[in-house]
């Protein structure tokens, strides 16, 4: 576990750079995690973010693309168009979340 | 008297039966039910395209493994009424339950991707989790004699993770054996980022895929299938072609899961992972591939669950606290070719290291590593299977997963990315 400084603050990330205390994550932080991969966040990245947060508060796991696009009503085609080439790795990392399970 | 409903009648659900049938005292009734009475030896369906296993070496009757005293109903389920305590079946039959256990397992849904059941199932499109799927590939390998032949996954968690894996290493060497090898070019698609999920695991398999020269594809999702131009689309539009395609369709828990409310958006069952107690119901377990617990979907995890189930379940119905917590506990053989295999062994917390397996430095069986004896465990467990496991007599073998003997192989196998995903992502074609 390291931290790391993003955008003057001090937040705690994995070796793959993904936040550790999802409660360290806040909107203003994501726009930053964001652009580090070349995403500029818009209304529709927002639906499919919140819809993340909001399931892993529940659940306290981060949602597969099929929980994303059956429970949260956003297409795997639309996924893939907002956060391209890997999706779920993406969004979960602009979500402040732990990568989902790889269900082995 | 008090009644135990088994919902599905294979690994999980015949071994369930036939402990509590010796353990509960004659104040219960265990009932089983199944639509059929052929109980098939999953693990067996990779051999058969490779003429190894025919079909009689694989399925058995479903009643001769149920141990007398347990009642078999032969019915398919229609919906659990889990307020009611009752099942109700297709036949129109209900039965009441105290306590329900749904072992129904998962199984391969291609009619979830379009074009995957058009005129070119099982003819140049294959499944091999099903035997009527591993017999209609054994047919076709034998014409087949060049061209490009794609293994491939569809989503995950599927029956076996594995499996795949097994079968492009074991189409590699038959493939050689008969010489031609040069005139085929292999390709295995899957939506993960490597050859397998735990990262130890995915760069020693991901290693003896190159080593083979298996063309690797990844975070590939499928989306449809053109059956016309044989070819696999993915979601971001990328195209794989092929000219023989073994694909492992998406995997769903049964229908009627759904149906009930007790599932997920597969249709997992979904339980507390330690107990496999129902996150609603606490009179409902669900064990083996059909709950929603993060590990393999496979025979060793439904039998390493079991036996904390069991010891749990005589508890809990004496109204004690459940004592036993499952750690996920998964081992699963890896055919490799060349009558070698390796041996995997993991949980919920900690990733497949090398070692010995199940002594300590003993063995006889290695981990992480291609062996003669590893291969020829695998082939002694289908007897293993029908004669000690499903009857439901004790293995020597620990539920939990042990530490000792195993070392950690002290590399860093992540793909370091503090930089997050900027470069590993944009690698693929």
């Amino acid at each position: 576990m390291t931290t790391t400084t993003i955008e003057g603050r001090t937040v705690h990330v994995n070796d793959e750079g993904f936040l550790i205390d999802p409660d360290e994550w806040d909107e203003p932080l994501a726009r930053c995690l964001a652009s580090r991969i070349g995403i500029e966040l818009t209304d529709e990245h927002w639906k499919a973010i919140r819809f993340l947060r909001r399931d892993y508060a529940a659940q306290g796991e981060t949602a597969t693309l099929r929980r994303i696009s059956t429970v949260g009503g956003i297409p795997v085609k639309t996924l893939f168009q907002l956060f391209p080439q890997k999706p779920a790795k993406k969004l979960a990392y602009v979500a402040g979340l732990p990568k989902p399970h790889g269900c082995v | 008297m008090r009644n135990l409903v088994v919902l599905g009648g294979g690994t999980a659900g015949t071994m369930i039966a036939n402990k509590l049938q010796r353990r509960l005292d004659g104040g219960w009734t265990i009932t089983v039910v199944d639509r059929d009475d052929e109980h098939h030896y999953q693990p067996g369906y990779l051999f058969v395209p490779f003429d190894g296993y025919t079909r009689d070496e694989i399925v058995r009757s479903r009643h001769h493994f149920i141990a007398d005293g347990v009642r078999l109903v032969y019915d398919e389920v229609d919906r659990v009424s889990p307020d009611e305590a009752t099942v109700h079946l297709n036949s129109g039959r209900t039965l009441s339950y105290d306590y329900l256990v749904i072992a129904t397992g998962t199984s391969p849904r291609p009619d979830q991707t379009p074009g995957l059941l058009g005129h070119e199932w099982h003819r140049s499109i294959f499944d091999f989790y099903t035997l009527d799927g591993a017999e209609a590939l054994a047919v076709a390998l034998e014409s087949f004699d060049h061209g490009r032949l794609v293994v491939h996954v569809s989503e995950l968690p599927i029956k076996c993770p594995v499996a795949p894996l097994e079968l492009t290493f074991l189409a590699e060497a038959w493939l050689r054996e008969r010489g031609i090898r040069d005139q085929v070019e292999l390709v295995y698609v899957t939506p993960l980022d490597g050859a397998f999920t735990r990262p130890v695991a995915a760069a020693r398999l991901g290693h003896m895929l190159e080593e083979r020269k298996i063309h690797l594809v990844t975070d590939f999702m499928v989306e449809s299938v053109d059956a016309d131009h044989k070819l696999l689309v993915s979601y971001d539009e990328r195209e794989v072609p092929f000219d023989l395609l073994v694909t492992v369709p998406v995997n769903m828990g049964a229908d009627f899961v759904a149906r009930s409310g007790l599932g997920d958006e597969l249709q997992y069952v979904t339980v507390d992972k330690h107990t496999f107690q129902h996150t609603t119901y606490p009179n409902i377990f669900a064990v083996g591939d059909a709950n929603d617990i993060p590990t393999s979907k496979a025979g060793s995890v439904a039998h390493f669950a079991v036996d904390v189930f069991v010891r749990n379940f005589l508890e809990h119905v004496e109204g004690r606290p459940m004592t036993e917590s499952f750690d996920g506990h998964a081992n699963c053989f890896v055919e490799a070719g060349d009558d070698k295999a390796l041996l995997i062994d993991f949980n919920y917390d900690t990733e497949p290291m090398p070692g010995k397996y199940p002594l300590p430095l003993v063995g006889p069986l290695s981990l992480l590593e291609a062996t003669r004896v590893n291969h020829l465990g695998k082939l002694a467990f289908r007897h293993l299977y029908w004669h000690v496991l499903l009857p439901g007599h004790p293995v020597p073998l620990p539920a939990h997963m042990t530490m000792a003997g195993k070392r950690s192989p002290g590399t860093q196998t992540h793909e370091p990315i503090n930089e997050p995903i900027n470069e590993p992502i944009n690698e693929e074609a």
